[in-house]
Formats: structure tokens, sequence, C-alpha cells
């Protein structure tokens, strides 16, 4: 059984929904080492969940499997878009993930870099568009600083406009305000709330303030 | 929200692949591959770490091998001893930068951010394109060492332009797999010579000869097979690569 436990439960369902992401049976660990075991959930569109539990008990790993950076050891992540039902690695183009393991490239400018992840993506950002993105992160005018000149904030800021440069329905955010000043916190906040309304949330988190954020909160429990 | 469920309605794990729309097509695939190697050249362009590596290897083994041997008087093996000396300094300044594409993701890494925005096939044709400008900055500079300091005579230019072009193009196609596949290990330069040597030894061998013909003046028929086992190399090392590189890219 999995080693976790919903403290919290406040659907926010919408009848119509169209995004759905499911777990079923889900195991995942490194080596001999179990982290999550048979995982059960199920996410709609409006839907938040906050993941919280101690160092090492699994949260990051839910977040990669998510966003298929990593794959799970046993069980099926399905994310179903209408009659579409596509694998993490599949529906890349639907997630946006911000943790502390995410760098950009230290040798670009902030520009520079979203223009490349822009490209990569088949998508067409003009200059304007990008500028307006990192003003919503709150970089503006920064843009065309080299990565390599910025503070640990400004680049958890980057982080964010990195990962809304799609517009995804599904944005996982992994420790999300961890180095972020008042400010930046500030931003974090529009952009969990804006990520409500459009589609599914997932936060791990260890700070206590972050679990208003959730519709649910799944705690996970560090296996021995 | 569902949770802790005993069955799923959905619990078949075949997953629609039907849609178009979410499967890259040929253009964008381009575009995407014309960035990776734009983006890789104009980090290399400011950094210079690769570019510094490859052309201090190749100055230093000219350099010395001048110093060592002088001009070497004219024989009939001559053109097989410059040209073995050629390749083998192509080669091993080769390995010292050729893996960086790669390793320089994972080391920094930006490999996840890269994984989750372009598509793989993407990825190996942009970094294997940046290489390829690479191995031709490298080549040009070492064959204009041989031909200053060794006073190398290239009987035929065209062709060994010509062996020089094809065997790079199968030196990198060969190496840009090894690359992805060694830059998650923990010992790399080792692991990449170790890999890359078996693979690149039938490609040394006929690039050696081919250019051994070019520089004694051997006309372009008797260039063309060597040539044509070299293009054929390099054909089928990147098919190999492009059916290979999604598994070793997703690992």
């Amino acid at each position: 059984m999995c080693p976790c436990a919903f403290l919290r439960y406040n659907t926010r369902m919408q009848p119509t929904d169209d995004l759905l992401l499911e777990l079923h049976e889900v195991s995942a660990g490194y080596g001999a080492r179990h982290v999550l075991a048979d995982l059960n959930l199920a996410l709609r569109r409006g839907e938040t969940l906050v993941v919280a539990g101690s160092n090492g008990s699994g949260k990051s790993t839910l977040l990669r499997l998510l966003c298929g950076l990593q794959r799970p050891t046993a069980g099926d992540i399905i994310y179903h878009i209408g009659r579409r039902r596509l694998s993490p690695a599949e529906a890349r183009d639907i997630v946006g993930w911000v943790a502390p393991d995410l760098q950009l490239y230290r040798e670009l400018t902030a520009l520079e870099n979203l223009q490349f992840f822009a490209e990569v993506r088949g998508l067409r950002r003009s200059p304007a568009e990008l500028e307006a993105l990192l003003e919503q992160v709150g970089l503006g005018g920064r843009g065309a600083d080299l990565l390599a000149a910025y503070s640990s904030g400004m680049g958890q800021r980057l982080r964010y406009a990195y990962a809304l440069l799609h517009q995804p329905p599904v944005l996982l955010l992994d420790e999300p305000t961890v180095t972020l000043d008042e400010r930046g916190a500030g931003v974090v906040e529009r952009i969990v709330h804006a990520q409500r309304e459009r589609g599914i949330l997932v936060i791990a988190t260890n700070d206590p303030r972050e679990l208003r954020f959730g519709d649910y909160i799944l705690r996970l429990e560090t296996r021995g | 929200m569902k949770t802790n469920q005993t069955s799923s309605p959905h619990s078949d794990s075949t997953t629609n692949r039907e849609n178009t729309s979410l499967q890259p097509q040929a253009s964008s695939l381009a575009r995407a591959a014309w960035a990776v190697f734009r983006k890789d050249l104009r980090a290399e362009l400011r950094t210079r770490y690769a570019l510094n590596a490859v052309a201090l290897f190749a100055v230093t083994t000219v350099v010395a091998l001048s110093l060592g041997l002088g001009p070497l008087t004219k024989s009939g093996d001559l053109p097989l001893i410059h040209a073995a000396l050629l390749w083998v300094a192509i080669l091993f300044a080769a390995f010292t930068g050729l893996a960086r594409a790669f390793v320089q993701e994972e080391e920094t890494r930006t490999a996840a951010a890269l994984r989750l925005s372009a598509p793989p096939i993407a990825v190996y044709l942009g970094k294997l394109l940046f290489n390829l400008t690479l191995l031709l900055f490298l080549d040009l500079l070492t064959t204009v060492l041989f031909v200053v300091l060794l006073r190398v005579e290239i009987g035929n230019l065209g062709l060994f332009a010509a062996l020089l072009l094809a065997g790079s193009l199968g030196l990198v196609a060969a190496t840009t797999l090894i690359a992805a596949i060694i830059a998650r290990a923990s010992v790399k330069g080792a692991l990449f010579a170790v890999l890359s040597f078996p693979l690149l030894a039938p490609l040394l061998i006929v690039a050696i000869k081919g250019s051994a013909l070019a520089l004694e003046g051997a006309g372009w028929g008797q260039g063309r097979a060597p040539l044509q086992v070299l293009l054929a190399y390099t054909v089928a090392l990147f098919v190999a690569s492009l059916f290979l590189f999604g598994s070793v890219w997703e690992a």
C-alpha cells in the first residue's frame, strides 16, 4: 500500500472536464530503494494537488514521473485529453515543470533561452511576447542578461517563464517558492491562481504555507 | 479527484498514438534541430571549451610530430605515414571535443529541460551538426599545420578534401551517439575512447588508405572505392543512430 494519506478533500470538479490525469498502481524507486508504491489518483481540470512530506519521501520523484523524466517501476500514468490517452513522455507538450533540478543555459541570456525553448517546441514567439512573459515573472528589462549573472531567485523566476512558455494545461511545481523573495512568492501565487482556472496543478512542497493552494493534500511518508 | 481505486476505467496502458498533432512534423523537426545547433554554436563561441580543447590538442600534436620527425625524406611509404599521422591526430583531438555536446548538458543539468522541450531526433541532428562543424574546423586546422610544419604535399587536393569530409561524416555519425551514451557515466573520457575505437577502427583504416592515395596524387577512379566505403559507413551509422538515439536519450 502507498505510505500516504489524504488530509483534505475539497473538490472543485467541473462536469465538462476534458482533461484527466490518472495514476494507477504507480510505484517508483532507485535501485533497491522503493520511494513510491501502489499510488492511485486522478486529477481533473481545475483541481490542485499539493504533495507534502519529509525529505526523501518521493515528492520530487512523483513530479518527475508526471512529466516523463523518470519511468515508474510499476503501474501506469495516463493523461486523458478528450478521447486521447497519452503517456507522460507523449504529453510533454501539455506539461510544464518547475523544480530546483531544472537548469537553463547559463551561457545564454534569458531571452535567448526562452527563444530557444520556443523554437524546439515548434512555437513562434516574438521578442515582445517573450518580454511580456519575463515581465509576468518579474524579470522585465533583464532579458538581455546572461543567466550566469542571475541570482538564484532570478533563476527561479526564469524557470517559471520556461514552464509557462507553451501555456501548459498541466503545471508541476517542485518547491515553488524556494529562493524567492516576497515579491517572487507573489508572482508564484498569481501563477497558481491562473493555473487553477486553466488546468491541473501539482505542487510538491515542505512549506506549510503552500498547503493552502491545494484542493487535496497528499502526504507522503519516507519509506525505511 | 479519485484516489486509491482498486480498478480504473482506463487501466489499459495502451495510449492513443494516432494523434498526429502531437507528432513532430518534418519541417518543425528541422527547425528544432537547427535551433539546437545554433544554441550549441552560440554557447561554444562564448565559452570556447571544445574549440580550445581540440585546437590545443591539434597544435601540440602536430608541433610535437614536427619537432620529433622533421620533414621526412621521400619514400614509397611516406604518403601512408603522413595519412596515418594526420588521421590519428584528428581522431584523438576529436575525442577531446566531440563528447562535449552531451556531456555539458548532463554536467550543467540542462539535459532535463532539453528532454522535456525538444524531440529526441531534433536533439540528435542538432548535436550531430554541431559536432560536424567542430570536426571540420579541426580538419582544416590539422591539415594546414601538417602542410606547413611537416611539409606534406597533397597530390590530389579535391580527392583529399572529399575523403577528409567523408571520413569526418563517419566519425561524427559514430561518436555523436556514443557521446550521448557516455554522458551520464562517471568515467566519461575513458569510456568514450573505449566505446568509440572498435566502431571507428574500420573507418580509420579506410580513411588512412584513401587519404594516402590522395596524397600520392591518385585519380578519382582510384579514390572512388574508399569514398564509397566511407559514405556507406556514414549512412549505416547515421540510420542506426536515428533508430537508437531516442532510447539512449530517454533512458
